[in-house]
């Protein structure tokens, strides 16, 4: 018999939170990206194992767009910080503070 | 124990997957350099990736290693590489007091109210918790796959199309030198 589903639930949630944590805690641009998209895997995760569960195929499909959205996201994002860079020679975040009241 | 109630083989793939997912995770948001970041956020996608072969969606582990760990990591590897590899980041600062503090504490009620949510809910309905997944048996799953993007989700396909192009455009006029058009436009 294969493993219950949970465990992968509870590696995705997991997963989520080591990469919300990062997310909030590094101040470089290009590392909170990579927390983003260890979010993004955890909820990936998350739908392919209700997907098995279930036997539902629209699970998979949704992985699927959201791979297509990360990979388009990551493009911009990675391009935003090469422009941020020109402009300040650092990828902090803490940097860009113009906007601070 | 465990491995007396499920299949040997399928607890060491767990194993090994939630090993790789785990070590990888707390890699990238441990590492002080960007370029251990990014590699460790590989061995991540390979552990999702074991986790999607063991799920029955073959496809997608393919997809994974192939649009991840082969085109969106070296992305950022290329991007590092082109600011400089030495953008060391201090670790330990904390801008705002305490950050670290609330950060953790968020953190820990998000994963717990994600289990109380697992546990206290009875989501597995059917016979499909009974007898097994009906993915396994019957078509393939690249075939399953295909099917229900181009028939049931074709619109949103579509949709993506316009989307990378869309990304790659803006991400060309992001990245683009602005001094070489100002002199472009000067010239012509």
């Amino acid at each position: 018999m294969n493993v219950p589903a949970a465990w992968y639930l509870i590696l995705g949630a997991l997963l989520f939170g080591i990469g919300a944590f990062g997310f909030l805690t590094r101040r470089s641009a290009l590392i909170m990206f990579m927390c983003i998209e260890l979010m993004l895997n955890a909820v990936n995760l998350t739908f392919v194992t209700f997907s098995r569960t279930l036997s539902d195929i629209a699970g998979q499909a949704s992985v699927f767009f959201v791979m297509v959205v990360a990979a388009a996201e990551v493009t911009v994002g990675l391009g935003i910080v090469v422009a941020v860079f020109r402009r300040r020679a650092s990828t902090s975040v803490d940097e860009l503070s113009e906007l601070k009241g | 124990m465990i491995a007396a109630n499920y299949a040997v083989a399928s607890v060491l793939v767990f194993v090994t997957s939630a090993l790789l997912v785990l070590v990888g995770a707390l890699g990238v948001i441990s590492m002080k350099n960007p370029v251990h970041a990014a590699l460790s956020l590989i061995m991540t996608l390979f552990g999702v990736a074991v986790a999607f072969v063991a799920q029955l969606a073959d496809f997608l582990a393919a997809v994974q290693i192939i649009v991840y760990a082969g085109a969106i990591v070296v992305l950022f590897l290329f991007v590092i590489m082109f600011l400089g590899v030495d953008l060391t980041m201090r670790v330990r600062v904390e801008p705002l007091v305490g950050q670290r503090a609330f950060a953790a504490v968020g953190v820990v009620i998000t994963i717990g109210g994600l289990i109380w949510l697992m546990a206290t809910s009875h989501w597995v309905t059917g016979a499909t918790s009974v007898s097994g997944s009906a993915l396994a048996t019957g078509q393939a799953n690249v075939k399953q796959l295909g099917i229900a993007v181009f028939t049931t989700y074709l619109f949103a396909f579509e949709a993506t199309a316009a989307l990378l192009i869309i990304a790659v455009v803006g991400a060309v006029l992001l990245a683009r030198r602005e001094r070489a058009t100002t002199a472009e436009e000067g010239t012509s």
